[in-house]
């Protein structure tokens, strides 16, 4: 077995060469080349131009489709927080999804017809695997079924001809820290069982407060708040320095600090990707692109594993292999 | 002149739907719900007493954070895929929408100082709620409808913003309806209580798994019925934020608020045709007309149990 240098609770262990192509990840580790986080309004799609802040957003996606030329993933692997389910995470395992998307809030910039291919295996093996690990998740198999904007908004951006194959995962509403860190795990088990190089994905905003009007009404797009926009570059600053794991840490402040969204849990995109990613700071961070779009923390972002580390921290959260369901924290009735 | 000639409390659960078994749906079940689809054979039933013409209809599953938008293509045709039931509820819809009042309530709403849209883009796909809603009330689709969204400025500020907001959509549409020559009802697309299960049953109309997720929320549930069969519509608004606190309720979305602004808050009571539960959510089926409705002959309750009252975290 490889023996890699690793951080507290470290899981993953970084590859040898930071050259894509040629990386050689140790036996028993997920083969994952890149992730990023990146966000899915659909102006960065639909009217770039109208904005120099959009633009740059758009442009930023731009450099990643030209990475994953390089890079070769089998898969992409997708969690989108554009995708809310509440009875059981949802994975989409149609072969060939094709519809006409229309946002039900921007509905004005205008339609988006899609064919997104989906790595149905994958799919149903990262079902298996969560499944094992205690997670109810279903996958989703229907015509019609609507594809959320975020994932609709990354495919055109920087897998419009289905180059790769996708696999697209909900985020569950009620789902806390440990359901969704044990459903990354569930993610590295299914890679490490396919044997499928993967380039992962989450898409959401930072911050995500709107501005109160429409954008032909402002002149400048804008941050909706100062104090938005400083938890924004707060974990900026953490990832551009690869700390991912000290963001995923950091996520239950953030969603108190700079979210808006009181039937969702908590924000827990960092949950899952760091999860995903090894649980670890062992990363060289890039910031392609942070802007507002509407209001909201824009924000695209590269993580590439690397053998150096950010950090020999202790953390404040544990860490779950298997979910085993909420715990009663009231006290039993004796009678 | 045109009247507001009932208010609908017509909660959405696409379960209803799949249990009908219509022909514009494709999954098929067994049976299942029978006490609430009951309900609303009750409802429809008493709507067929009264001449109407549209159905104005906000659903939370329709959700905008920029203003309250309004449907604005005359016809809109395809398929709804519940995101959440997609094995329950696959529907090809065909609905016509009264476009000229919808433009005239979101005019009047902007001239009060709400922020607001039409949709003109006929791609658009129409929310389930609006459909299961307008379905079980009408599964023929014989009237048009109006169609408006749910602003979610319950999680951007705080439900007393939304009060006060939906009040004046409220106000709104009823002065926009009574300057019309339109016959309407209007429709309150949600639940009341709205915690529920995180798992479906393998036989999802297997009906031994059907039950309140909590019982707080059904007591909740029952102040609320109360309230309305006792014609107190301004309690019921003012108690909507502790409500929807306690339950997760789904009057976050607005609808019941905007209902009974703009009826003028009537003081004849509600008739409840049936309430029941879909994966663990509290449904009522609610009627209200705005005069010469007959009382109900129970006499309302006015109190929940007090021994229960700390279950819930906060008296009503």
């Amino acid at each position: 077995m490889e023996k890699t240098r690793v951080v507290e609770k470290t899981k993953q262990a970084a590859p040898k060469n930071l050259d894509p192509n040629k990386q050689v990840f140790p036996e028993g580790q997920p083969q994952i080349l890149k992730s990023y986080f990146v966000p899915g309004l659909p102006h960065i799609l639909l009217c770039p131009e109208k904005k120099p802040e959009w633009t740059k957003v758009n442009q930023a996606f731009g450099k990643i489709r030209e990475e994953l030329k390089e890079l070769k993933p089998d898969i992409l692997l997708i969690y989108s927080t554009y995708w809310p389910s509440v009875v059981s995470h949802q994975i989409q395992a149609r072969p060939l999804i094709k519809w006409t998307l229309v946002d039900e809030e921007w509905h004005d910039l205008g339609s988006v017809p899609y064919e997104i291919k989906i790595d149905s295996d994958f799919s149903h093996a990262y079902k298996d695997s969560a499944e094992k690990r205690g997670l109810e998740v279903r996958t989703v198999d229907y015509d019609g079924f609507p594809v959320d904007t975020g994932s609709v908004v990354l495919q055109k951006l920087v897998n419009p001809d289905n180059q790769f194959l996708s696999s697209i995962v909900s985020s569950h509403v009620y789902a806390d820290r440990a359901e969704t860190v044990v459903l990354g795990k569930a993610a590295r088990d299914a890679l490490v069982q396919t044997q499928k190089t993967a380039a992962v994905f989450v898409v959401s905003s930072f911050s995500n407060r709107y501005l109160p009007n429409w954008p032909e009404e402002y002149k400048e797009e804008k941050f909706s708040s100062l104090k938005d926009e400083e938890w924004n570059q707060k974990f900026i600053e953490l990832l551009s320095e690869g700390r991912l794991e000290d963001v995923s840490q950091l996520s239950r402040s953030f969603h108190s600090q700079a979210r808006v969204s009181k039937k969702v849990v908590n924000f827990k995109p960092f949950w899952w990707l760091s999860s995903v990613m090894g649980s670890t700071n062992q990363f060289k961070g890039e910031i392609l692109e942070y802007q507002p779009v509407h209001g909201t923390g824009a924000a695209v972002i590269g993580l590439t594993p690397s053998a150096q580390t950010q950090g020999d921290l202790e953390f404040d959260e544990e860490d779950i292999e298997v979910y085993q369901g909420n715990r009663n924290i009231l006290a039993e009735d004796p009678s | 002149m045109g009247q507001i000639v009932a208010g609908v409390l017509a909660p959405h659960p696409p379960h209803l739907v799949y249990a009908e078994n219509p022909p514009q749906n494709e999954p098929r079940s067994e049976c299942g719900w029978e006490v609430l689809r009951w309900g609303y054979e009750s409802l429809r039933e008493s709507l067929s007493q009264i001449d109407y013409d549209v159905l104005v209809v906000q659903s939370p599953h329709w959700r905008t954070y920029v203003g309250t938008h309004f449907l604005g293509v005359p016809e809109l045709k395809s398929k709804s895929v519940d995101p959440i039931f997609p094995n329950l509820f696959r529907y090809n819809y065909d609905l016509k929408v009264e476009v000229p009042l919808a433009e005239q309530i979101c005019s009047r709403a902007a001239e009060l100082g709400l922020v607001t849209k039409m949709m003109r883009n006929p791609d658009f796909r129409v929310d389930y709620g609006t459909i299961v809603s307008t379905h079980m009330l009408q599964p023929g689709w014989e009237k048009p409808i109006v169609g408006i969204s749910s602003i979610g400025a319950a999680s951007y500020y705080g439900m007393d913003v939304m009060q006060e907001l939906m009040q004046k959509l409220g106000q709104a549409t009823k002065e926009v309806i009574e300057a019309s020559d339109l016959k309407v009802v209007l429709v309150a697309s949600h639940s009341l209580s709205h915690r529920h299960f995180v798992k479906e049953a393998e036989v999802p109309e297997d009906m031994s798994r059907e039950h309140i997720e909590h019982h707080g929320q059904y007591l909740w549930d029952m102040k609320m019925i109360e309230l309305m069969k006792a014609g107190d519509s301004k309690a019921l608004f003012d108690i909507i934020p502790d409500f929807t606190e306690q339950t997760v309720g789904e009057t976050e979305s607005g609808g019941l608020s905007w209902m009974l602004s703009a009826m003028d808050f009537p003081t004849v009571p509600a008739k409840v045709h049936a309430y029941g539960t879909v994966i663990g959510t509290g449904n009522a089926i609610v009627e209200w007309r705005p005069k010469e409705w007959r009382p109900s002959k129970l006499r309302p309750q006015t109190s929940v149990p007090s021994k229960h009252e700390d279950v819930s975290g906060s008296k009503a």
